[in-house]
């Protein structure tokens, strides 16, 4: 990126949420937009800006014992080809059985979603020959998916600075199930593929999301948003490096007014930080080749994260036809409510939407409102806290365990705990000083029995994790306040009386 | 009565199943079994012997022969669809309906030809050559039958078995087994019971599990089953049917198998006679012995009426689009990865992939993903698939309409004619073959309706002619009872098999042997 300088180029856009994290740094971001992501013009030559237009199709593996339509488990890094059911290798005359636990998964994240459920889906083949799809066909839902017209609010900062957060909301087009394919390794040397099928048949969502986002960082922030809810519901473990989460962006660019650009795909992106790289680079990519009165190729790309720019993809060249048909194998699936609900039917046989609407867990949205009312600290914390695994837990242990304010525990959390954590790369779970410890050392300092400076020497000390608690710490390294009056004037006596000189002096005047 | 034979110890499972497979060898130029299984099938014999011995057989079915079509999985045994993609394929796992019967005691001696995938109706098109018709080799084909040249004449004379199951049908039909599964789709279980005198009894589509058998068109292919009576087809009907976890299409609803009662009154009776079955190409003396069938019914009081089922013409166009995108699909993962052949090609995935297919399937099988492609493409979807899918509507919808009229069931011809000599069957392509053989059965198939074959009459070569009975879905009881009440005017003569004699011992032309119930 840094050899795309100054020129047309730069006019182009800006999204709300720009800042020093952005994709192009020495400022060479573009123009600017509002907080609607409406382009706005730069200026400098005058000419229509350009608006980005971002669209993201989201895989995410279900987080389930077996697969979508077999039995066979579900397990990342297990040794290749030692989780496939003969019909995961599509042997002939193998037949599949949905798993009930992926059609409850895709209903609880459409309702978490505000998708309408739809109570009839049903199943299709979409057919491309590929090593690692065994039956020449991938089980989805093409026509009337599972779930359909939901929205998804997230929120990201205004240049970077917590204290300025937008809410943005993104519409979710449908929710469909499907199958995951295998995992082809191609090993150049040897000129041959090894196809491992442990992953083929394990149940996806594909989220798909319209085209409301115009850069990088809303793209990445929507994501987030959405990897906290799958695994605040549990229906995906949603771990973006083992591949449980998998973003396609789509892009393109426009003038105002003008009809939607062509638009390239960015397939299989794997990290947040990528995501937002890859949408930003084909946003000015695309710009760059049009005002130099290139056109755009409605092509898929992938995303190069060691050279940081998309390029072509080979194997998919030209367009495929998926010859989409329905799968015979499948009778629709149908879906009750509390109202449709057969009285003689087998509950066990049967899924219904009201019950497990009755039992959703509070979102992240409201988890983090939750947490501003309760305990009085920002609401950009609460943001801090949900994002790491386990934190918002952690403070609210501390707080049930200290009398100190949670305003001023969140402070101790946010400054001390996390960047420790981050300094060392651990997660929440593997702090070496767990929240009773804390509560321990927050305590001390709130009785006023060390001072807030010793009390960081505490934690330094607790973080070596020996096993000591915050008051052995503070009585072997004498870091208490002097509360005994007498103690205190002994003390002063023996200075005054080591000083016999000085204090004649002073004395004296 | 073979049953009641094992049950009274005149004969054991091992004696039988020995005498089917030495006549199963001394029939081998039929050409109805791919693979025999013999050292299996002996040691199940074995086993029921043990049973039988303790007085503990597993049912009716314990120590009886039996065969099964080579599209249904059968773990340890060849399952090769008559195609070179799958030759040598031994398949892990048994298909439910295999599983079922060995559960049952049966013996399965071995795997029966058919067309290649199961595509065609004279059981020609497979990789393992043509099944012969026993009755090309019958007295009573024979005396009818004029001899051109006498060296010449066996050769060019033996008909067809119709198809695909061709190699069932054959093989109940010349005594080397008791029953035996095939698979009906479009009319193969019906047609080749038809041309080989033999009950073929299609089941209503999701009453018997189809978990294992190698499909052609998943929303129509049944497991059919052959037998040489209607009693033995209740049987195997009765230990076959009823919900299968790893079918989701088979229907929940518990099956209570069923002895047919002997029927004496059919005057309750209502019986539908569909005008558009008499088709082009009816042959006059099929059409006659239709017309025989339903005076004889009208005869004995029961109601006969025209009906009409105006889309049925329509059931063969609407079928190939159907039937051949879904091959299209199912054929898909035939690529040479994970099974079956695979070419030497390796210059790239792809080449590998084409020239393996191009090895491994006959031209009939690449038509038809060829055709099904093209039908599936997104700018002909809606002109061929939707719109097949709708007349197939209208074509169930037709049969719904008679039946709620109160007509019990359809009685019509199975096929055009009786067998045709293989010369001149294969004057014409598969797909013509096809579309004109399946034009009485296929209908059946689209609405997913039970219908059954029972041979009628030997026509004046000869040879073979059945009917059919058409009923309401998962009726089976009702159909078969007719079945068996038609089965019991007709008497229909035993098939006299000269060349079987000459080559055994004549063991199955007691008729009291040729039926288990």
């Amino acid at each position: 990126a840094a050899a795309r300088g100054g020129g047309a180029w730069r006019r182009a856009w800006h999204c709300g949420a720009g800042g020093a994290h952005g994709p192009f740094p020495h400022g060479q971001r573009a123009g600017t937009c509002n907080e609607r992501g409406r382009a706005v013009p730069a200026g400098k030559s005058g000419l229509a800006p350009w608006v980005p237009v971002v669209g993201l199709e989201i895989h995410a593996q279900i987080s389930s014992n077996s697969k979508l339509f077999s039995g066979s488990k579900v397990q990342f890094a297990a040794p290749p080809n030692s989780l496939v059911s003969f019909f995961d290798a599509s042997l002939p005359g193998t037949l599949p059985v949905l798993n009930r636990r992926c059609v409850e998964a895709a209903v609880m994240t459409g309702l978490a979603l505000n998708c309408s459920i739809n109570k009839k889906s049903l199943f299709d083949r979409k057919h491309y020959f590929y090593a690692d799809l065994p039956a020449g066909y991938q089980i989805t839902q093409q026509r009337v998916p599972i779930a359909v017209n939901g929205s998804l609010s997230y929120s990201l900062c205004i240049d970077n600075k917590m204290s300025q957060m937008v809410t943005k909301t993104v519409r979710i087009k449908q929710i469909q199930l499907e199958q995951d394919s295998g995992k082809s390794l191609h090993d150049d040397t040897r000129s041959q593929t090894l196809v491992d099928l442990n992953r083929a048949g394990v149940g996806l969502m594909e989220v798909v999301m319209e085209p409301d986002m115009c850069c990088g960082e809303e793209a990445a922030a929507a994501v987030r948003e959405l990897q906290l809810i799958l695994q605040t519901l549990g229906s995906s473990q949603a771990v973006m490096a083992e591949g449980q989460l998998r973003v396609d962006a789509n892009v393109s660019v426009h003038h105002p007014g003008e009809p939607y650009g062509v638009r390239t795909e960015v397939k299989n992106i794997n990290s947040l930080r990528f995501l937002a790289k890859a949408v930003d680079y084909e946003i000015q990519r695309h710009i760059e080749e049009l005002e130099n009165g290139g056109t755009i190729l409605n092509e898929t790309r992938a995303f190069d994260s060691k050279l940081g720019c998309t390029v072509p993809m080979r194997d998919k060249e030209g367009k495929q036809d998926y010859r989409f048909m329905p799968e015979p194998n499948l009778p629709p699936l149908i879906l009750y409510d509390a109202k449709s609900l057969p009285a003689n039917m087998n509950h066990q046989q049967v899924i219904n939407i009201d019950w497990i609407n009755e039992r959703l867990p509070d979102l992240p949205s409201v988890k983090r409102e939750k947490l501003v009312e309760q305990y009085g600290i920002l609401p950009e914390h609460s943001f801090t806290l949900l994002n790491e695994d386990g934190l918002a837990e952690f403070f609210e242990n501390v707080v049930k365990q200290t009398q100190m304010k949670p305003k001023k525990v969140i402070g101790w959390i946010l400054q001390d705990l996390l960047s420790y954590l981050k300094q060392h790369s651990l997660s929440v779970k593997e702090s070496p000083v767990n929240s009773f410890l804390l509560a321990d050392l927050l305590n001390l300092l709130e009785k006023k029995e060390v001072s807030s400076t010793a009390a960081k020497q505490v934690l330094a000390e607790l973080w070596k994790g020996e096993g000591k608690t915050p008051l052995e710490i503070v009585k072997e390294q004498k870091l208490q306040l002097l509360q005994d009056q007498k103690e205190l004037e002994q003390i002063c006596q023996a200075v005054i009386d080591g000083q016999e000189s000085e204090v004649i002096m002073m004395v004296l005047g | 009565q073979v049953s009641a034979a094992l049950k009274e110890g005149r004969v054991t499972p091992t004696e039988l199943c020995q005498r089917c497979l030495s006549l199963i060898k001394s029939t081998k130029f039929l050409n109805a079994y791919i693979t025999i299984a013999e050292e299996t099938a002996l040691k199940q014999a074995e086993a029921s012997e043990e049973r039988y011995k303790r007085g503990q057989p597993l049912g009716v079915l314990d120590g009886i022969p039996i065969a099964v079509k080579d599209n249904f999985n059968t773990a340890g045994i060849e399952t090769t669809c008559a195609s070179n993609m799958l030759r040598g394929y031994i398949s892990p796992y048994n298909a439910t309906v295999v599983q079922k019967l060995l559960d049952q005691g049966a013996v399965l001696l071995g795997k029966t030809n058919l067309d290649e995938f199961a595509m065609g109706s004279g059981s020609t098109d497979g990789v393992f050559g043509p099944v012969r018709n026993p009755w090309s080799y019958s007295r009573q084909y024979k005396e009818k039958s004029v001899p051109k040249s006498h060296s010449e004449d066996e050769e060019c004379n033996w008909v067809i078995t119709g198809g695909s199951s061709g190699g069932s049908a054959a093989a109940v039909s010349s005594f080397t087994c008791f029953a035996a599964l095939g698979s009906d789709t479009g009319g193969s279980t019906r047609n080749p019971a038809a041309h080989c005198g033999v009950v073929g009894l299609k089941p209503t589509y999701g009453l018997i599990s189809r978990h294992g058998l190698i499909p052609l068109v998943n929303s129509m292919d049944v497991p059919g089953i052959l037998t040489r009576c209607v009693d033995d087809a209740a049987v195997v009907l009765g230990s076959l049917a009823g919900h299968d976890p790893k079918d989701s299409t088979t229907i929940q609803d518990n099956f209570k198998p069923f002895e047919l009662p002997n029927l004496t009154d059919v005057s309750k009776l209502s019986i539908g006679i569909p005008k558009e079955y008499h088709a082009p190409g009816l042959s006059s003396e099929i059409l006659a012995l239709w017309l025989k069938a339903a005076d004889l019914f009208q005869k004995a009081g029961a109601k006969v009426a025209e009906v009409s089922l105006p889309h049925s013409r329509y059931s063969i166009v609407c079928y190939h689009v159907l039937c051949t995108a879904e091959v299209a699909s199912n054929m898909a993962r035939f690529d040479g990865l994970e099974y079956g052949h695979r070419s030497d090609m390796n210059e790239s995935t792809e080449s590998m992939y084409a020239a393996t297919r191009r090895e491994g399937f006959n031209d009939v099988v690449r038509g038809r993903i060829l055709s099904g492609n093209y039908f599936l493409l997104k700018q002909n979807y809606e002109k061929y698939f939707i719109k097949a899918q709708k007349v197939r509507r209208l074509i169930a919808d037709d049969f719904m309409k008679v039946f709620r009229s109160g007509v019990d069931v359809l009685l019509t011809p199975t096929t055009l004619s009786d067998a045709a000599p293989y010369v001149e069957f294969i004057k014409e392509d598969n797909r013509t073959r096809s579309a004109q053989d399946d034009v009485l059965t296929q209908a059946a198939n689209m609405a997913g309706l039970p219908a059954i074959n029972v041979p009628a009459a030997l026509s004046e070569r000869g040879l073979p002619v059945g009917l059919q009975f058409i009923g309401r879905s998962f009726q089976e009881q009702q159909l078969l009872t007719v079945a068996k009440w038609f089965e019991k005017q007709v008497q229909f003569p035993m098939i006299q098999l000269e060349e079987v004699k000459r080559h055994d011992h004549g063991v199955f032309q007691d008729q009291k042997s040729t039926s288990f119930s």
